[in-house]
This record gives structure tokens, C-alpha cells and sequence, in this order.
């Protein structure tokens, strides 16, 4: 990566302390249960425990079997059986059952159910509802950090999201701020906590209700200052499309827990492979943050590079060989490997992406953001619902037109919305209730946001039916939050300038230099400025619930300083991931991001669809 | 401001953007082979052990003895005991790979590197295995709790609430001391404690009080409709949607009933029961759509399998249906009826005209579903006859309301021979878009003429090199080259 890096980057804490603190609590409470055990794991829960224990760290601690949480009668016959499980009413439900149908059977067992990260009082209701309060025992496993690489934490809870911006239920505000917390007494204390949404105010507040309570030790801060930021202060960034390349592995193959499976496709054989992607893999942590553009020079420079180091071996005598053998070759070996799949796998996401006309969805997409030819972009939309090509990318593409243009004109809005149930099936009117209550995807309200006289040409404009007319006046009509948060903080660099993806000269990069991140921009904004000062249209547009407030005070302009922690409430992505990289690399910070859930338009469009609950 | 046209296409040509284009993939994929065949052809040395070094040393992501391998060990065992369907048996190569235990899986990625200061004690604590400074709550299940102290007050009752521990909210009896409980959850902003109390205003209050004030208490009461949708307290959710006047929320909960309901026939009943329903906006009308659909569905789904059994209809015999029709999108079902039930009069349930009319289908959603069915039968007769029209002068013209461009698409992905496709791209009207189909479909004539019609020499002279040597198109290439009548642009 060739761009004026800063070089005193400060260097990140060690995460992999959560992981250990996270394993030894799982080994304390089994030890609760002390003797032979059956384990029951709720399927969510099986990757992020694999990424802090194996079998045989289980297997030490006298758990027996293992299976997975399915809902139907168990086969255990062990006399003691453990669940471990996310604190959901059906589960419960579930344990209940097994341990009604145990009772009727007049077989006696030991239970234990280990909620993780926390228990919630309704899960214990079912319990004394059912008769089997008394009969199991409870305990928490305070699992709430799983660090997925140097500088990205999950919670692994994306029902966050759904849950809190959907539903309105507060229930993981304290987890989050428990999260939040156990972070501030390992690497705090924090000097300075800068937030902006509703949800982050609540962490916030909750947070610091524990760290009251607590009792923080005076220690050295590793973590300097904090950002909480709700996902629902920019839902444009992850409706677009990704095209670095860690985003499109995510976009394409989706990376699960900071692990890829690739299938034959790219590995060329019968079987997949799972691949874990972290900066571990030399190459991919070269390629993880560049634009896809990039990627192919990069891995053919790295051949070249492999090719001499392997001809190198060419007239060695026995003993150089060997200490060529012994030294090199295995590093050499491990990084082909790499190369080959990496190679791999850009082939493959070229195919995918040529065959579904990406670059017309691209130019789509920028069109939108910049605001001009909405006319065509809705006919492509609507040609892309009349296709039947994939429902959630035409769901995507409609909420990306209705949060760029502040809603959809109610004309437009009826006959796309009809015709998406005719592409896709009429059930499809529970998500469209799911997105209008979340404002993804919304008809515009005539007067709302228009003034007088824009609305009467708007008006105007909507009585007509020749769709060329409409075109020159509908971005009169227009006038949403986001064109002028975009105005307000250049979001959308002219297009008139060149833009060197080689050389990414902002975080348009990430966005093929058509669209800086709002959300990042946000962060760059307040951090550059201390706070708030400046950017009161900014936060009056998304709706505010902005603050800023200084914590203990750092003791020296230290390296901590430079070390910001910003969480995601309702998930982030790994095009965010990046651009916050890069703005790291340019101003000297070093960013850590703990996420509820890592995310891309796919998963938060499929938690909107209604065909669970 | 609005850009013109050919601002757009400059826009898009710039080099800004350029710099990344799928649609020109055909250069950097050949590219990217030759690497890949480079990278293939490096190296004989590691030829020999390669295959099991793939799933030893780092790579597998689920090495053997990984959780989620084991726990599908278990289910496949299972199956063998109970044949209840489990995941599949995943093949394992398990005696050589034995050594791979810590191959890939924890602290091994992130290796601790402990820091100096503080940092270190805090991992010597941990080393010891005592956490208990840090969960001194563990050592006691919480379960065991019993709450003798009665007295709390609702302050430190919501506070004990968040911290997780045992509460007794049966003294909180008074409307005011309930109300109290349920303002200081929601200002401690945590949903499990809200939740908490509301469980218990709901076993303590009857509905219509409980109602009421909940009315005023919007967090809360979003709360409360979560908690019955998950515990799947249908009716009390109902009744409180109304009590709220929100019918049309109501409507669609009930409407959403029909997913529990498998038999068709009682599915299309229940439908239709749905109808009477308060929606809101439009969606009266989409639900009618939906009954209506099913209906017609369970119609069409009867009669072609009586067809397809008797073997009358060659169309079942050459295209044997994949699945039912029922439970279908629209336009699923447009598509079925274009495919099997193309000429039917329009009288009929399944003529593709008469699901037009009924649903009332735009001219172009109509035309694009008729063109890629008419072509998956690879019937080229009826996909020409739908572009014709005749004007005036009685001269037959294609029309599309479709761009041509896109037409092209959809018979392509039908894979339309090129003597097909040639038609149209020859139809789209734009030069440098026709071109470019016309490149990537192979259609030599079209580029062709079209360099010809734009004089466009040095073009021509360069796709001379890409058409097979010694083929009727070089030769047309160079008639053209040496024609001295052309007016050359360069």
C-alpha cells in the first residue's frame, strides 16, 4: 500500500486477553457441574466457541458429548446434561420440554442451563411457567467480547440489531454497556467517550452506572478515548455495494466469525475449505483493505516474488539446499498455498460479478448517491424486480433509492411495491411494514420536508404521467437528509476529478471513489474537532442524541491517546472496517471496532424479512 | 443539476471510474489465469506432501477436534442410532491428522505477547485460574438465591432487576407503586428489567387498565407487543392492537396467520376470511391479489396434473414440471402459464392474457416474463412475433418496450443462438452499446457495418486481427479496407 502512512502509529493492546478471560469462565462454570456431562450448544453459539476452546479443552472438564440445540427430543443418556445457550424464549421452551418429557418418563437427571451473555428474567418465567423452575440450575457465562482480529471485536449478537431499531426492545443496551464496561476496566480508563444515537446515549448512561458501582484500579490507560456510534445514523454505507476486498469476500462468500468457506468453485477440487481470514494470512492482509481493482496486480506481483524466491534453490549445493529446505521452503510453501487461494477466489467473485451485471448495479448505485438520473435508476430497479432477479438485492436497491431521496414519491412507491409482490410473493408485505416502521424504505410525505413552493411543483409534477417531465423537476421536489448531510460534509466527491484507486487520496476509496462513508466521516469530523462545535446542522439532520464528555483525564499526551475504540450498535462492515483503517493510517490513530455483529446489506435486509418469530 | 446524457456517458468513460470495470473482465480474467497458471507451475518440490498439508497445518478452519466439528461427529453417530436427518457425515481423514489438534484454533492466531506494567500482573491472576476477582457473583448459582429481605424499594428493586438478581415484585400492589416500578426500569433503559415488570403488571392488572397505561408509556409498550410476539401470545396481542386502534397492524398480524396454514385448500379459506380485515393503504388489495392467486393456482395446479398424468399435452412429456404451482409468486406463475399455456384463449384460468388481465400486469412485466419463457422453449417463432407491429403503410417494424439491450440479455441467458441474437443487437439503436453486445456475443457482421457506418477505419483494421483468419468476415474486412469510395474518418 503505497499511501503517506503515518509511521508512529501507536501499537494495539493484546485482545486475545478476552479470549482467555472468556475460556476460563466457561471452564469455572463447568466445573459447577462437576462429573460426566452431555453439552447441548445453541448452533449460533458453536463458532465463536471454537474460536476460544477445542473438543479437548471441553473434554478436560468432563463434558461428555456434544450436540447442538435443534428443538426436538434429545438422545442423551447422560445423567447430567448442560445447555449452553443465547437467552431466547424458545430455547427455554425447548429445555423445558426435555425436562417435562425426563419427569414423565420418571427419569432423573441434573440440568444445567448456562445463559450467555446474560440471563433475561423472561427466560427464567418460562422456567417457573413450565414447572421446572427449582429443577436446573442457572448461571451466566459473561461471554461478551469475541475478538475476531487485531482490531476488530464482535458480540456476535446480530439480533442486536433487529431487536433494538425493530422492536424498540432495550434488552442488549445493558449487555453492550457491560461489553463496553469490561473493556474499560482491562485497557481504561477511557479519558474521553464521544456517541451519537439514541442507542449509544443508553449504553452510555449504563455504562457508566457500572463503572459507579465498580470499582475501577488506577492503572495505565492502553485505550484512550471511545466512540459509540447507532447503526441507525447511516443505513446507505451498508446497503452499498462493497468492493474492497475483505467486503466482497463477505458480500459473496460470507465470512462467518472471521471464517470463509470457500466452495469447489474456488478451491477447485469436490470439497469447500474453511479458511480462517485474519491478518494471521500474510497475503490476504495485504489485499484486505485495497480496492478489488488492486488485488489482481498485487497477487501477480507476489508471484513474480514467489517465482525467484523458489528459483533461488537452483544451483545450491546439498548444503545450502538444506538449509534452504529447513529455513524457507515452509514459509514459502504456506504463502503459494495462500496465493493460490486468494487467486482463486478473485477468479471466482469476477465470474459472479460479470454474470450479474455488477457494473450497472455500480453505476446505479452512484447515481443514486449523487442524485441524478433517478428516473433511470428507478426503471432499472423496477426492471430488476420484473426479472425476478435476486429479492434481496431489489429490496436493497429500493431502500438505498428511498434513504438517498428521503422516500419514494407515493406514485413510484405504489407501483414498485406492487410489483415487487408480484415478483416476489405477496408475503412480502410484512417486509415492507418492517422497513417503513425502521424508515428504510418509505413513501414520501407531501408537505414534510418541502417547502411550500417546492411541493406545489411537486405536486405538479406527481399529476403528470409522462415520466421525462418528472425527471427535471423531481430533484427540485426533493430535498432529503441525505443530499444535504451529503452537501454539508462532501460525501460525494465531484465526479469530474480523477480518482487513482491506487493511490486513495480519502475513504471514498472503499466506495470506488464515488462516496465517503457517512458513518466514518462522522467519526473523522468529531475527532478532528474534539467534539461536537461545528457540526450542529450535521446532527440536527440525523436526528441528534450527540455527546461528547471527558472521563478521568489522561495523565500524559500518551500513545493511548491515539487509540480509539468505536463501537457499532447494530452491526458494522468490513468496508466501515476499512475506511477507518485508512483513516487511521493517515492521521496517526489506531481504531478498534467492536461490533454487535459484523454486516453487510444481505444480513440486515434478511433480518427485516418476517418469515421467523 | 441535472446532467446531460452524454455528460453521463463521458462519466462513465472517464478514467475515474474506469479503473475498475466488471464488464471488461475478459482481460484482467486472462490475466489472473496466467498468474494462477504461474503460481500453479511454481515449485515441484512441494508437489508430493501438498494435499495433506491443506488440511494439517493451518488450514482446515474446523482442524479435527474443532467444537463444531465434533458436535457434527455426534449428530452423524446419532443418525446411525436414531435415523433421524442430521447434518451430513463431513470425511475426515482422521489418522494422519491427529497432530493437528492446535493447528489452526486459538491463542495460536493471536499470540499473547504480555506488556509490561499492570498488564502482566493481570495475566499472572489469570494464569493461576482464579477469576473469581472478576466473577465473584459465579460461585454461587444464582437459582440459589433466596430473597428473605422483602423490604426493597422499587429503586433497588429495578437495580437488583439489572444486575440479574432475585426480586419479589408481590409487594408492589397499589396502580401508583406498579407504575412506579415500570418509569424506573424504563429510565434505567433496561429492557430486561422492563420487561420484568411488565410480565408482572400483566399477571397483576387486568387487561384494560394495563392497556391504558401503557398507551401513554411507548417504551414500554414496545416492549410488551415484543414480549407476547415472541412468547407467541397471539390473541392478547390482537386485543391490544385494537384497544390501541392500530388495525392495520392488526390486520397483518392476522394475515401472517396463513404461513401456519399448510392444506391449500384451507389456506385459500382462510384468505379469504382475511379480506374483511382493516388494512391500511393499498395492502387490501394486495391480499386480495393473494386469495385470488391461490385460488386460481389450486385451479390451474389440478387440471395440469391431470394433463401431465394422462401424457396427452406433448408440452408435460418434453417439459416435465419441476414443482407445483401453488404458493407461487405472481409472476412465477405468469412465467408457468406463458411456458405450458401459451396459446390458450383468453377465456381460460391459465391463459397467460387472461392472468394479465385479472392481475393487472404492466405491458412491459408481461413482455419480459413472456420473452425469457418463450425462450427457455427455445420457440424463436413466438419470440419474433412478439416484437412484430405493423405500421400504417402496412411495413412490419420491431418494437420492444423493453431496450433492446435488455433483450438480448434475456435471450442470451436462454442461450439463443447466435443467428438469434443477431437480430437484436442489430436493433439497439445506441452505436457504442451495439458494439459492445455485439463484441461479446460474436456478431462479426455487426461490428462490422457499424464501424463501416461510423468510418471508423483504425477500428475495423483492429477487429480485423480478432476474427478467425481466412473466415468470410476477414474477407468482408478487407473488401472494406481497400474500398476507395468510403470516406475514412481516420
Amino acid at each position: 500500500m503505497a499511501h503517506s502512512a503515518r509511521r508512529d502509529s501507536p501499537e494495539l493492546p493484546d485482545l486475545s486477553l478476552l479470549k482467555r478471560l472468556a475460556r476460563d469462565q466457561l471452564i469455572y462454570l463447568l466445573e459447577q457441574l462437576p462429573g460426566k456431562k452431555d453439552l447441548f450448544i445453541e448452533s449460533d453459539l458453536m463458532s465463536p466457541l471454537d474460536r476460544i476452546a477445542n473438543v479437548s479443552t471441553l473434554k478436560q472438564h468432563e463434558v461428555d458429548k456434544l450436540y447442538k440445540v435443534e428443538h426436538k427430543p434429545i438422545v442423551s443418556i447422560s445423567d447430567q446434561i448442560c445447555f449452553l445457550i443465547r437467552p431466547r424464549i424458545q430455547t427455554v421452551k425447548w429445555i423445558c420440554d426435555v425436562v417435562n418429557a425426563d419427569k414423565a418418563a420418571g427419569k432423573f437427571r441434573r440440568y444445567k442451563i448456562i445463559f450467555t451473555p446474560q440471563k433475561f428474567y423472561v427466560c427464567e418465567a418460562v422456567l417457573e411457567e413450565q414447572g421446572v423452575f427449582g429443577d436446573v440450575t442457572i448461571d451466566e457465562w459473561a461471554f461478551y467480547l469475541l475478538p475476531l482480529d487485531e482490531d476488530i471485536i464482535s458480540l456476535e449478537l446480530p439480533e442486536f440489531f433487529r431487536d433494538n431499531f425493530l422492536a424498540g426492545d432495550q434488552r442488549w443496551v445493558r449487555t453492550a454497556a457491560s461489553a463496553l464496561h469490561l473493556l474499560h476496566s482491562l485497557f481504561g480508563p477511557f479519558s474521553k467517550v464521544y456517541g451519537i444515537g439514541r442507542c449509544s446515549k443508553m449504553t452510555y448512561e449504563s455504562w457508566r452506572e457500572q463503572v459507579e458501582q465498580g470499582e475501577q484500579k488506577a492503572r495505565h490507560a492502553e485505550i484512550g478515548n471511545v466512540f459509540l456510534i447507532d447503526r441507525d445514523v447511516d443505513f446507505i454505507t451498508p446497503l452499498c455495494s462493497q468492493v474492497v476486498y475483505e467486503g466482497l469476500v463477505d458480500d459473496i462468500f460470507r465470512i462467518k466469525c472471521g471464517c470463509v468457506e470457500f466452495g469447489p468453485e474456488v478451491t477447485s477440487s469436490d470439497k469447500s475449505l474453511k479458511v480462517m481470514l485474519n491478518s494471521q494470512d500474510k497475503v490476504f492482509n495485504e489485499i484486505r483493505n485495497e480496492h478489488f481493482s488492486n488485488v489482481f496486480g498485487f497477487l501477480s506481483q507476489k508471484a513474480r516474488n514467489l517465482q525467484t524466491a523458489y528459483d533461488k534453490r537452483r544451483g545450491m549445493d546439498i548444503q545450502q539446499m538444506k538449509t534452504f529446505v529447513s529455513e524457507e521452503l515452509k514459509g514459502l510453501k504456506q504463502e503459494h498455498r495462500l496465493l493460490s487461494l486468494h487467486i482463486s477466489a478473485s477468479e471466482s467473485i469476477m465470474k459472479k460479478k460479470t454474470k450479474q451485471d455488477f457494473q450497472e448495479l455500480l453505476k446505479t448505485e452512484h447515481c443514486l448517491l449523487e442524485g441524478f438520473e433517478i428516473r433511470e435508476c428507478i426503471s432499472f430497479i423496477e426492471e430488476h424486480i420484473n426479472r425476478q432477479v435476486s429479492m434481496i438485492e431489489s429490496l436493497r436497491l429500493l431502500c438505498l433509492l428511498s434513504v438517498t431521496e428521503n422516500g419514494l414519491l407515493p406514485k413510484d412507491f405504489k407501483s414498485l411495491k406492487a410489483q415487487y409482490l408480484q415478483s416476489y410473493g405477496a408475503d412480502h408485505l410484512l417486509t415492507f411494514s418492517n422497513l417503513r416502521q425502521l424508515g428504510l424504505l418509505v413513501e414520501q410525505q407531501p408537505g414534510e420536508t418541502l417547502t411550500v413552493m417546492e411541493s406545489k411543483v411537486g405536486k405538479l409534477v406527481n399529476d403528470r404521467t409522462a415520466g421525462k417531465l418528472t425527471d427535471a423537476f423531481s430533484s427540485l421536489a426533493k430535498k432529503s437528509h441525505f443530499r444535504a448531510l451529503s452537501r454539508k460534509l462532501n460525501l460525494v466527491p465531484k465526479s469530474d476529478e480523477e480518482y487513482d484507486l491506487r493511490v486513495p487520496r480519502d475513504m471514498a476509496y472503499i466506495f470506488s471513489g464515488a462516496y465517503v462513508p457517512l458513518s466514518c466521516k462522522i467519526i473523522e469530523q468529531v475527532l478532528e474537532r474534539d467534539g461536537w462545535t461545528g457540526l450542529e446542522e450535521v446532527t440536527r439532520l440525523i436526528n441528534g442524541h450527540e455527546f461528547a464528555v471527558t472521563g478521568a483525564d489522561p495523565k500524559s499526551k500518551s500513545d493511548a491517546q491515539r487509540i480509539i475504540l468505536v463501537m457499532f450498535l447494530g452491526g458494522c462492515t468490513f468496508s466501515e472496517v476499512s475506511a477507518l483503517r485508512f483513516l487511521g493510517k493517515e492521521k496517526g490513530y489506531k481504531f478498534i471496532v467492536v461490533t454487535t455483529a459484523i454486516t453487510n446489506s444481505s444480513r440486515l435486509l434478511e433480518a427485516l424479512l418476517d418469515n421467523n418469530v | 443539476m441535472m446532467k446531460s446524457k452524454a455528460d453521463e456517458e463521458d462519466y462513465w468513460n472517464s478514467s475515474k471510474y474506469n479503473a475498475f470495470t466488471f464488464d471488461d473482465a475478459d482481460d484482467e480474467l486472462s490475466a489472473l489465469k496466467e498468474t494462477k497458471k504461474a503460481v500453479n507451475s511454481i515449485g515441484p518440490l512441494l508437489a508430493e506432501d501438498d494435499e495433506e498439508d491443506w488440511e494439517r497445518v493451518s488450514w482446515s478452519g474446523e482442524p479435527v477436534g474443532s467444537i463444531s466439528w465434533s458436535v457434527k461427529e455426534m449428530a452423524a453417530s446419532n443418525q446411525r442410532a436414531d435415523k433421524e436427518p442430521a447434518f451430513p457425515k463431513i470425511s475426515t481423514e482422521t489418522p494422519s491428522l491427529s497432530k493437528s489438534q492446535s493447528g489452526i484454533s486459538l491463542s495460536s492466531l493471536f499470540k499473547g505477547k504480555p506488556k509490561g506494567g499492570n498488564l502482566q500482573t493481570f495475566n499472572d491472576v489469570l494464569g493461576d485460574s482464579s477469576l473469581r476477582l472478576y466473577t465473584p457473583e459465579l460461585r454461587k448459582p444464582k437459582s440459589e438465591y433466596k430473597d428473605l429481605v422483602s423490604d426493597w424499594s422499587a429503586e433497588e428493586t429495578v437495580q437488583r432487576l439489572q444486575q440479574g438478581k432475585g426480586v419479589t415484585l408481590e409487594k408492589f400492589r397499589s396502580l401508583q407503586d406498579k407504575l412506579l416500578l415500570l418509569d424506573l426500569a424504563v429510565a434505567a433503559h433496561d429492557g430486561n428489567a422492563i420487561t420484568a415488570v411488565l410480565i408482572y403488571l400483566k399477571r397483576t392488572l387486568c387487561k384494560e387498565v394495563l392497556f391504558r397505561e401503557l398507551e401513554s408509556r411507548q417504551t414500554a409498550l414496545r416492549h410488551f407487543i415484543h414480549y407476547l410476539t415472541e412468547s407467541r401470545e397471539q390473541r392478547l396481542l390482537l386485543e391490544l392492537l385494537r384497544a390501541l386502534g392500530r388495525t392495520e397492524e392488526a390486520a397483518l398480524l392476522q394475515y401472517k396467520d396463513y404461513k401456519n396454514i399448510a392444506d391449500e385448500n384451507k389456506r385459500r379459506d382462510f384468505l379469504k376470511s382475511c379480506l374483511s380485515l382493516q388494512f391500511g393503504g393499498e395492502d387490501g388489495n394486495h391480499v386480495q391479489d393473494h386469495y385470488t392467486l391461490l385460488e386460481r393456482q389450486i385451479i390451474i395446479e389440478a387440471a395440469d396434473r391431470k394433463a401431465e398424468r394422462e401424457g396427452k399435452q406433448e408440452v408435460f412429456q418434453k417439459f416435465p414440471r419441476k414443482a407445483s404451482i401453488l404458493n407461487m409468486p405472481l409472476i412465477t406463475t405468469l412465467y408457468y402459464c406463458c411456458f405450458y399455456h401459451y396459446n390458450e384463449p383468453e377465456g381460460t384460468f391459465s391463459s397467460p392474457l387472461n392472468v394479465r388481465q385479472t392481475f393487472k400486469i404492466s405491458e412491459k412485466q408481461y413482455f419480459t416474463t413472456a420473452l425469457a419463457a418463450r425462450a427457455k422453449l427455445k420457440n424463436w417463432a413466438d419470440v419474433d412475433a412478439m416484437f412484430n407491429s405493423r405500421n400504417w403503410l402496412g411495413f412490419s417494424k420491431k418494437k420492444s418496450p423493453l431496450s433492446f439491450q435488455r433483450v438480448v440479455d434475456i435471450l442470451q441467458k436462454n442461450s439463443a443462438p447466435t443467428r438469434v441474437l443477431q437480430e437484436y443487437v442489430g436493433l439497439v439503436s445506441d452505436a457504442e452499446l451495439r458494439i459492445g453486445l455485439a463484441q461479446k456475443h460474436k456478431c462479426h457482421d455487426i461490428v462490422i457495418n457499424t464501424y463501416r457506418d461510423m468510418k471508423d477505419r483504425q477500428q475495423l483494421a483492429e477487429y480485423r486481427k480478432k476474427v478467425e483468419r481466412g473466415s468470410a468476415e476477414e474477407r468482408k474486412i478487407d473488401e472494406l479496407l481497400s474500398n476507395q469510395q468510403i470516406r475514412w474518418k481516420n
